[in-house]
């Protein structure tokens, strides 16, 4: 009995021990590739909403990724935000780009959503985030609903994902109220 | 030669077994929350497919390999550690090399590691035939379960979609039907083609069955 139990921990202690082991080397392999993979998503991200932008400053405003879009000779040409939070059923998470007064919106990408696919997914589709190029941000974003947006500052929403539409809209006027008055006091 | 014979018999019953007669999606009826939750398109299907056949695999070859060593009391918890760690590596790699199937996945490839066919198949064979049945065993369970994602990917894809593999099959004015892509659609998919196989492959057995009395 005393000899079972003794072996009974000492095969589940090698077990894990190789395990352990095994992973960890996976994991140093694969976590670079892993990083890479995520940089890649954000530069193409911003490279979709501020096309303009040869390059890029990452900065952190209360809490908000933002990347100052930068022309050849350095110049300040817009910003690239990410504007994150809930939709229909999890979080989506969408790269935004504005010019540099934030009035009106260059672009938006979503990069994560978990929406309905064939309903909320299709906030990823090409055409609705076009609808947002040249959108007028100096006041809220509005969405209507079944017909043609008539004001500068409306989109469309999805038939039958207007929930997932809103969330789109509504975090983006979120994260752009609180960048305004971050970047306005500097 | 005879015996050699009757060996590859074995292995090829083995192998074959998975494919069709115990197929782990419409025979055993295993793994059901992954064939529900991924089957949206044919590649969804084809990734988790591989994943989980992946850890099958090489599960099955573990756990045969090491099976004399591990007393009975604690063989369980040895299995899951050993399904766990393959699980880990497989999502790892998958986020490493194809974000994009990884992202599509989300959080069902870790849910490996609960997929009951694995630790069945582990638990009821592994644990009691040598190393090259195993594994015999542990492809053919595992291609038969991809088979079966891919099938119902492939119908829901089709239907809620129009298209297969990405590519548009009834052209731009078909209206999708949605509810094929939704959870719902996973039921009623499964639910046809289950019925579908037990009606022409069931009918045969049943024959056999009754002209036994």
């Amino acid at each position: 009995m005393d000899k079972n139990y003794v072996r009974m921990v000492m095969v589940l202690g090698i077990i894990g021990a190789i395990v352990a082991l095994a992973l960890a080397n996976v994991y140093k392999i694969t976590d670079p590739l892993i990083q890479k993979n995520r940089k890649q998503t954000i530069k193409e991200a911003i490279k979709e909403v501020l096309p303009e932008a040869k390059t890029y400053k990452h900065k952190t405003v209360k809490e908000i990724d933002v990347y100052i879009g930068l022309d050849d000779t350095g110049k300040k040409i817009g910003y690239a935000f990410k504007s994150e939070g809930p939709g229909y059923q999890g979080t989506i998470s969408v790269m935004a780009g504005a010019n540099k007064e934030l009035t009106k919106l260059t672009g938006i990408y979503v990069m994560e959503q978990i929406e309905t696919p064939g309903l909320g997914a299709r906030i990823s589709e090409d055409d609705f985030q076009k609808s947002f190029r040249k959108l007028n941000i100096e006041d809220i974003i509005e969405y209507v609903k079944n017909k043609e947006p008539s004001k500068d500052n409306e989109i469309k929403s999805i038939t039958g994902a207007t929930i997932s539409s809103r969330s789109v809209v509504d975090n983006l006027n979120k994260t752009i109220d609180v960048l305004r008055k971050a970047l306005k006091n500097g | 030669m005879a015996k050699a014979l009757a060996k590859e018999y074995e292995l090829g019953k083995d192998f074959s077994v998975g494919l069709w007669s115990e197929n782990p999606i419409f025979r055993q009826i295993l793994g059901m929350c992954p064939t529900l939750a991924v089957t949206t398109s044919v590649i969804n299907g084809f990734s988790m497919g591989m994943a989980t056949l992946f850890v099958l695999f090489m599960a099955s070859t573990t756990v045969a390999a090491i099976k004399k060593l591990v007393p009975y009391q604690v063989r369980l918890a040895g299995y899951v550690v050993i399904i766990a760690s393959y699980v880990t590596i497989a999502d790892l790699y998958l986020k490493g090399s194809f974000p994009a199937i990884s992202k599509a996945l989300g959080p069902y490839v870790p849910l490996i590691v609960v997929n009951c066919l694995i630790l069945a198949r582990s638990e009821s064979f592994a644990a009691h035939h040598p190393m090259h049945r195993s594994m015999a065993d542990a492809a053919g369970m595992g291609i038969g379960f991809a088979w079966g994602l891919v099938l119902l990917g492939g119908i829901r894809e089709l239907f809620g979609n129009g298209s297969l593999i990405d590519y548009k099959i009834f052209g731009a004015n078909y209206e999708p039907m949605v509810i094929m892509i939704l959870p719902a659609g996973a039921f009623i998919t499964l639910g046809i083609v289950l019925g579908l196989i037990n009606q022409f492959s069931g009918k045969e057995k049943m024959v056999k069955e009754t002209s036994c009395h």
